[in-house]
């Protein structure tokens, strides 16, 4: 009569065990509603340059939740759409969306120079970040995050697109890499998982 | 002066009515432009309705505040975005054909003059049947989703 009793106990607490093991390794446990890659990628790191013209690197957004998308500002189509989708999730989050920045990697630096990319980003939203650099820091950023893009023939006019990855990574302010977005998913998704990781380590 | 104006008038209508008639039966509507700071080029959207029997397809825009325009399709296959050239894009008899963010549109290069969100912007669409259908087109800002919002 005693022992189940005992196991009845047990039992009800059970739920609280897994809760508290679950605040104890909440980074791995948050409910996230799009593509968890959390531990699968690597932290972020860098060594660019802002739209400002300053030398930048990860370390300088520790802090705030990012979102990483790679682009180019004569992508007339995609790239703005996304930026603009990015805006919209941002503007929805209210006043804490302060502590998110969206991160545009130019993948063309030959035509991306920081003042091009400063007039681009914030005719989006003024939490979005423009970064160039060497052909080869852009290169080993793309590659960490297995991120590719190639820059397709010129035309007649020595125009020439971009194609580029068109995900978006998203770090928390610790600057892991903790879940993966696309321009298909629903917006609700992305702004409910930035709300998680908002609410998660120190604010800056 | 009244015996002058009207005839005049009436000759416009019937010309406006010939217009309509050669466009093959295509209207637009929702026709917008996201405008890019600087002299970026910028992607125009429209929606297409063909109310003729036989199908029509948009082959080519031209705009005098444009020195180019151009019909493109963006795609996402395997997660990578690309854009590629549209030679033809069809309008079904009796459907519509939707130019939108993210699939077909129109790149627009070197403006003339800065264009500005809330300026207008004639644009003029040719289809394969000779016919062409000038559209006016909303400018609108970099971060806007649609021609409204």
């Amino acid at each position: 009569m005693k022992f189940p009793r005992l196991l009845r106990l047990a039992l009800l607490l059970l739920p609280l065990t897994g809760a508290l093991l679950l605040a104890g390794c909440h980074r791995d446990a948050l409910p996230f509603k799009l593509t968890n890659i959390s531990g699968h990628m690597p932290d972020l790191q860098f060594q660019l340059t802002d739209d400002n013209g300053k030398a930048v690197s990860a370390a300088d957004y520790r802090g705030k939740v990012l979102l990483l998308y790679f682009g180019y500002t004569h992508c007339p189509d995609v790239c703005p759409l996304t930026l603009a989708q990015l805006h919209v999730a941002l503007q929805k989050l209210g006043k804490p969306g302060d502590d998110v920045r969206i991160l545009f990697v130019s993948v063309d630096p030959a035509r991306d120079t920081p003042a091009v990319l400063h007039a681009y980003v914030n005719a989006f939203d003024k939490r979005a970040v423009g970064l160039t650099g060497s052909p080869r820091a852009i290169e080993a950023l793309s590659k960490r995050y297995r991120s590719a893009f190639t820059r397709e023939p010129s035309g007649k006019d020595g125009n020439y697109e971009v194609t580029h990855s068109s995900a978006i990574y998203v770090f928390d302010r610790d600057g892991r890499a903790r879940v993966l977005s696309t321009p298909g998913t629903p917006q609700d998704d992305l702004v409910h998982d930035l709300q998680l990781l908002l609410g998660t380590g120190t604010s800056a | 002066m009244k015996r002058i104006v009207l005839p005049l008038l009436f000759a416009g209508l019937l010309v406006a009515g010939l217009a309509h008639a050669a466009t093959g039966h295509v209207t637009a509507s929702h026709a917008w432009i996201r405008v890019l700071p600087g002299a970026l080029p910028a992607g125009a959207y429209v929606v297409l309705r063909n109310d003729g029997d036989a199908p029509v397809a948009l082959t080519a825009a031209g705009s005098p505040a444009y020195g180019e325009a151009m019909l493109h399709e963006s795609s996402r296959a395997g997660g990578v975005s690309r854009m590629t050239m549209v030679d033809a894009l069809a309008i079904p008899a009796h459907g519509t054909q939707v130019l939108a963010p993210g699939g077909y549109h129109l790149m627009l290069m070197d403006a003339k003059q800065p264009v500005r969100p809330g300026d207008t912007v004639r644009i003029t669409l040719k289809f394969d049947d000779g016919s062409t259908l000038p559209v006016d087109f909303i400018a609108r800002p970099a971060n806007a989703l649609d021609d409204r919002g």
